[in-house]
């Protein structure tokens, strides 16, 4: 009982000051949602026109994908976080004591659920202020809160598996790249169709397409559509698959 | 059964990376509420001991006990006793100082961190600048913060990783004085450094270690008896003939000083050996611009221990 304890109150420790890193660096905040919100205007303002995606309005079309891009860079910023304290020496002191140790790693995860929960909703209003006209009930929202918070779990899990191992801060956030690249190669921004045969099937079957499909369906149609189990299934995977190795990594880095 | 008053005991370690043998057969014994000082160059393996000593890596062979607890099979047990501090411990630079010390404080999970906090930032003159984030402290300033953060866990034994390592000389008798005041409450002082005097100024126990092995221990005052009393310092007008005296007199244990143009050669006190190696740079043609003869410091010991190793070596 006594254990669970302090485990619990370990974590909320390390949350807390994983919290306050992020709440007093605003510049890195504002950097890290720059750029999906850059992405998003240009997308809408100056390609907006040549994209054919049918009769929904652009802006609606591509706020998922964005949102992905968002959480993409997200992660980077906790990789990089996580990797200061590795390589910084802060870790060394907090192993030296008698704490539990899985907390370490909960804090910065949790810090990131927390960041990018705050960075999606400022992306929605941005949106929002752009024509942005969402189409979905309480529970299509609450259900794609639940996808969003998904696909943030298994990219905070990768991204914690590379900050334990990048040896610098910059190894740590190149990571993210694909994250932001990825988007551009399913359906975020142009229908799978519109794209030649091997592409088109990448994109069609890479997990940021259902979980791109399942955001849209549930916020313009109201319904969950037809890759809801695709993409909880690709989270589910990813969270497994990351939070394993990256245990394993931690184990071997501080054996 | 280890004695109630040994703080810390190792027996052969022994730690490898890859292939390279960084601890060869360790042993050292440090008294309860002493300042130890294990003294020792860059790669020495200094960081390597005390990593294992506070838990951050395992030994490959031999064991360590810290009050009595094994640092592989009881770790819980000895996380409580010790507190790590300096080189790679790490204070928190957008936290504030009470902050730091506070997280520490709950991470411990103390009952009275608050009032603990409150009175670590004053006895060490941080209550100023306690709401200031740590990015904004000098190093004298973190320092003290690092300090007080590992003292508030109320260690038994308190490991210091180069304590002094680039803080100016005022910091850095502040920090002697600390760490005096330390071993006067109780508290065990094992410390490394590549200072011999601050390990003179501080410890009353030193280990010199040289490429994994330890290769003296003693009290500052029983290393520097191991010097024979005939110790000489030749002064030359250049670099090259330091090393051309150096090269001269290859049997004689010297180490040339190139800043100060300098070689410090080790004798038996003997006139023989004295008019020799003055006989010899004569007929050389070296001229020896200054003269003088030396009270062994704990450097000479240094030098002499390591230059002998270094000699062996390559013989």
């Amino acid at each position: 009982m006594q254990t669970i304890k302090n485990n619990f109150s370990d974590t909320l420790v390390m949350s807390g000051r994983c919290l306050r890193h992020t709440f007093r660096s605003a510049d890195t905040l504002l950097t890290v949602i720059a750029v999906p919100i850059m992405m998003m205007l240009m997308f809408v303002y100056v390609f907006g026109g040549a994209s054919n995606t049918g009769s929904v309005d652009y802006i609606n079309y591509i706020v998922p994908g964005i949102i992905l891009m968002c959480i993409g860079s997200g992660v980077a910023y906790t990789a990089l976080n996580l990797n200061t304290d590795v390589t910084k020496g802060i870790f060394d002191r907090f192993h030296s004591m008698p704490i539990t140790k899985s907390a370490l790693l909960t804090g910065h995860v949790l810090n990131s659920v927390v960041f990018n929960t705050i960075s999606t909703i400022i992306v929605v209003l941005v949106a929002l202020l752009v024509g942005f006209r969402p189409n979905a009930g309480i529970i299509e929202w609450l259900l794609f809160i639940g996808i969003m918070l998904l696909y943030t779990f298994a990219m905070t899990w990768l991204s914690v598996i590379f900050g334990l191992l990048a040896n610098s801060v910059g190894g740590a956030t190149a990571f993210s790249y694909p994250l932001l690249f990825l988007p551009f190669v399913s359906s975020a921004f142009v229908p799978t169709a519109s794209m030649p045969g091997i592409v088109r099937s990448f994109a069609e079957n890479q997990p940021m397409t259902s979980i791109i499909e399942t955001m849209r369906s549930l916020l313009l149609s109201g319904s969950v559509g037809n890759s809801a189990l695709n993409a909880v299934l690709w989270c589910l995977g990813i969270i497994i698959a990351a939070y394993l190795i990256a245990m394993q990594v931690y184990k071997h880095k501080t054996a | 059964m280890i004695q109630t008053y040994t703080a810390i005991s190792v027996n052969g370690l022994e730690k490898s990376f890859k292939n390279l043998g960084v601890l060869k057969e360790i042993n050292l014994t440090v008294k309860k509420g002493s300042i130890f000082a294990l003294l020792g160059s860059n790669g020495a393996g200094k960081t390597t001991t005390i990593k294992i000593l506070t838990l951050l890596l395992k030994p490959d062979k031999g064991s360590a006990q810290i009050c009595g607890f094994d640092v592989v099979r009881q770790p819980e047990q000895v996380r409580e006793e010790i507190s790590l501090t300096g080189q790679f411990a790490a204070v928190d630079d957008v936290l504030t100082g009470r902050e730091n010390i506070r997280m520490i404080g709950k991470l411990r999970h103390l009952s009275d961190t608050n009032k603990r906090t409150g009175e670590l930032l004053e006895r060490f003159q941080l209550s100023d600048a306690a709401d200031r984030r740590v990015g904004t402290y000098s190093g004298g300033m973190r320092r003290r913060l690092d300090l007080a953060m590992s003292l508030i866990g109320n260690p038994s034994v308190i490991f210091l990783d180069e304590p002094t390592t680039g803080l100016d000389p005022q910091g850095r008798t502040a920090m002697w004085q600390i760490i005096k005041d330390l071993a006067h409450s109780g508290i065990t002082v094992f410390l490394t450094t590549q200072y011999l005097d601050e390990a003179d100024q501080l410890a009353d126990h030193i280990a010199i270690l040289n490429e994994g092995k330890i290769v003296a221990e003693g009290t500052a005052a029983e290393l520097k008896k191991q010097l024979p009393h005939g110790h000489i310092e030749l002064g030359f007008r250049d670099v090259k003939e330091v090393h051309s005296a150096r090269n001269l007199l290859e049997e004689y244990k010297a180490s040339p000083n190139e800043e100060s143009q300098t070689l410090t050669i080790t004798t038996d006190g003997s006139l023989k050996q004295m008019t020799d190696i003055l006989n010899r740079l004569e007929y050389a043609g070296i001229a020896v611009a200054e003269f003088s003869q030396k009270v062994p410091t704990l450097e000479d010991v240094f030098l002499s221990i390591v230059g002998e190793n270094k000699r062996r070596e390559v013989a």
